[in-house]
């Protein structure tokens, strides 16, 4: 079992700590590795805690405060708090043109939340995202880091159904291996 | 139609991988290039006159040659390759490596030995899972067929290629950005001088250079200059991955002679969706200025667009319908680059802000005489005082819709009301 504390101090698991330690092996800096470090921590916690960031940060051999610098800059890494499954849903220009304030709003009633939101049960977050690069299909949303184009009302419903139905693909969300 | 680029592009089963590749000629132009000196290839490069396909246009031979000498200079070196792609509208760059990924691999050993470097990064946007998967497979693909590695080829040159996905911030797009980014640092950019060519990653020389870019190499290298430079029907040289977003029949890519025009495109995509009319176009992703319906046989390179006071930007070009509000539209894009603003230079952190609160205001029916020169005011400061040229790229839309759909923002604050809504 790899749940324990890594360190008698650290929040942070044996199994967090090895994957960051593997990805310090590759990086020719301790902090160029530290978008990917809370990139681990993200994709076994979901967001990234105060406490988290400062084991990170130790690992790294970073102050808090220029980790934190990083982790609110990027758009990707969240310092909040989201449900189980993340929504992304491009508000950029060539998605508004073909209809993405009308797949907002039918993701916000399905969900009975605004963007920006998690619903009570904690299952879903919504979010709005800059353009996601796959503008052949618009409107576009990503869902658990699957892109999901063409959006219908019928697809926007069918991607919610099976994500309820199926856990979190872990090796989609984060990274590779 | 002619295929230089997207010539391996296929639905064949295997296709992307190394066999296919090489079956069709690929690493040819590696092992040419191996067996003659550095200078030779940037020679040829700089001789094609290819410009760089990220925006910029920047001529890629000239980058190349400027990496300080390597004598004297200190090492390692390194190659970045941009594949951040977030300019919206843009997605040419997937396009091409989910369906070729070695073409740019190749390119990218090929520009290592030019620039005579140690270590590739291939910096991916971290939207693009597939694509870097198949990134990473082709990589390990080369390695083991020694064309990447240790003693490429025999060569006693060694390089290896990392892939490194981003967090997502449109910044780390701008090429001092993408390499703060790279040293895990916010994606804010550097002042310039000193280039990256002399001090980019860790202080080292370091080329930074588009996907589209670097996959045009190995073709150059394999025919030569004047073949490449031939291809272009204008004054640019080579071919170009056009796309298309927007109401159109069929939005999506096509590889077009460099100075192809925005109608040959427009046709190719099938035209306008049934019950949408063409109003506009941004030719080249979001930060380039809008072309209306008498501009569409203007050749899309970099001279003529320039001549015309326009830009080529990414050549994805996003259309505008005559059923989309101008005004919404330019609050949309201005709430992009309000919040993709990195806040390093004062004018884009406060006057980008300041921008999108002015185009929402008159969208929202609570435009006041007086704000179509408050924002052409504002709009002339922001783009000349930043560090990068993303605040310019912010600015070309925006000054340029407000001059293009003047009509529009009148009706909107003479009415007090949006009268597309």
């Amino acid at each position: 079992m790899t749940k324990g504390a890594c360190r008698r101090d650290f929040m942070l698991t044996v199994e967090e700590c090895a994957e960051i330690k593997e990805e310090l092996i590759h990086s020719p800096t301790p902090r160029a590795a530290c978008v990917d470090a809370l990139k681990v921590v993200q994709r076994h916690r979901g967001w990234i805690d105060d406490e988290a960031l400062g084991d990170v940060a130790e690992l790294l051999g970073m102050s808090s405060a220029e980790l934190d610098g990083v982790a609110t800059f990027y758009n990707l890494i969240f310092r909040q708090p989201v449900g189980e499954h993340v929504i992304l849903v491009c508000d950029s220009i060539s998605c508004w043109l073909v209809g993405s304030e009308s797949v907002l709003s039918a993701l916000e009633r399905r969900l009975g939340i605004k963007a920006g939101e998690t619903t009570a049960d904690g299952k879903f977050t919504l979010l709005l995202t800059v353009c996601l690069g796959h503008c052949d299909i618009a409107p576009v949303m990503m869902l658990d880091g699957e892109i999901i184009g063409n959006l219908t009302q019928e697809k926007i419903d069918d991607a919610l159904k099976r994500a309820l139905s199926s856990p979190v693909d872990a090796e989609n969300v984060g990274e590779d291996e | 139609m002619i295929r230089v680029l997207t010539r391996n592009i296929s639905r064949a089963p295997g296709a992307v991988w190394i066999d296919a590749y090489e079956a069709n000629g690929g690493y040819d132009a590696l092992k040419k290039a191996v067996s003659m000196a550095p200078d030779d290839v940037i020679k040829i490069v700089k001789d094609s006159r290819l410009r760089g396909r990220g925006g910029a246009g920047f001529p890629t031979g000239l980058k190349w040659s400027s990496v300080l000498p390597l004598e004297g200079s200190a090492r390692p070196r390194y190659i970045a390759c941009n594949f951040d792609e977030m300019e919206p509208g843009t997605f040419k760059d997937r396009f091409l490596v989910d369906g070729d990924p070695h073409q740019l691999v190749e390119g990218m050993i090929i520009a290592g030995w030019s620039c005579r470097a140690d270590m590739g990064y291939i910096f991916i946007r971290d939207e693009y899972k597939i694509t870097r998967q198949i990134l990473k497979r082709a990589i390990a693909e080369a390695e083991n067929k020694g064309l990447l590695g240790e003693n490429i080829l025999d060569s006693g040159w060694s390089y290896r290629i990392f892939v490194h996905a981003s967090a997502g911030r449109y910044m780390a797009g701008e090429e001092t950005g993408l390499i703060n980014a790279l040293e895990g640092r916010p994606a804010m950019p550097r002042s310039k001088p000193p280039y990256p060519g002399t001090s980019g990653l860790w202080g080292k020389p370091t080329v930074v250079n588009n996907v589209e870019t670097l996959s045009c190499i190995p073709h150059i290298v394999q025919h030569g200059a004047e073949w490449f430079a031939s291809l272009g029907k204008a004054k640019d040289a080579g071919t170009k991955i056009y796309g298309i977003s927007g109401n159109v029949s069929r939005p999506g890519c096509w590889e077009l002679p460099m100075g192809s025009t925005l109608h040959e495109l427009l046709d190719l995509a099938g035209g306008m969706r049934d019950g949408f009319k063409f109003r506009a176009a941004l030719p080249g992703g979001a930060s380039t200025m809008f072309m209306d319906a008498l501009q569409l046989d203007i050749p899309l390179d970099y001279d003529a667009l320039k001549d015309a006071a326009l830009m080529l930007g990414t050549g994805t070009a996003i259309i505008v319908d005559d059923r989309a509000c101008p005004v919404g539209l330019l609050a949309n894009l201005a709430m992009f680059y309000a919040r993709e603003s990195c806040g390093w230079c004062t004018p884009c952190r406060e006057g980008l802000p300041w921008v999108e609160k002015l185009l929402r205001a008159i969208d929202d029916g609570d435009g006041r005489a007086g704000d179509i020169e408050l924002l052409l005011d504002l709009i002339k400061n922001i783009g000349p005082n930043t560090y990068c040229a993303l605040a310019a790229g912010a600015s070309f839309p925006i000054e340029s819709g407000i001059k293009m759909f003047k009509s529009d923002f009148e009706e909107h604050i003479a009415q007090g009301k949006c009268p597309y809504r």
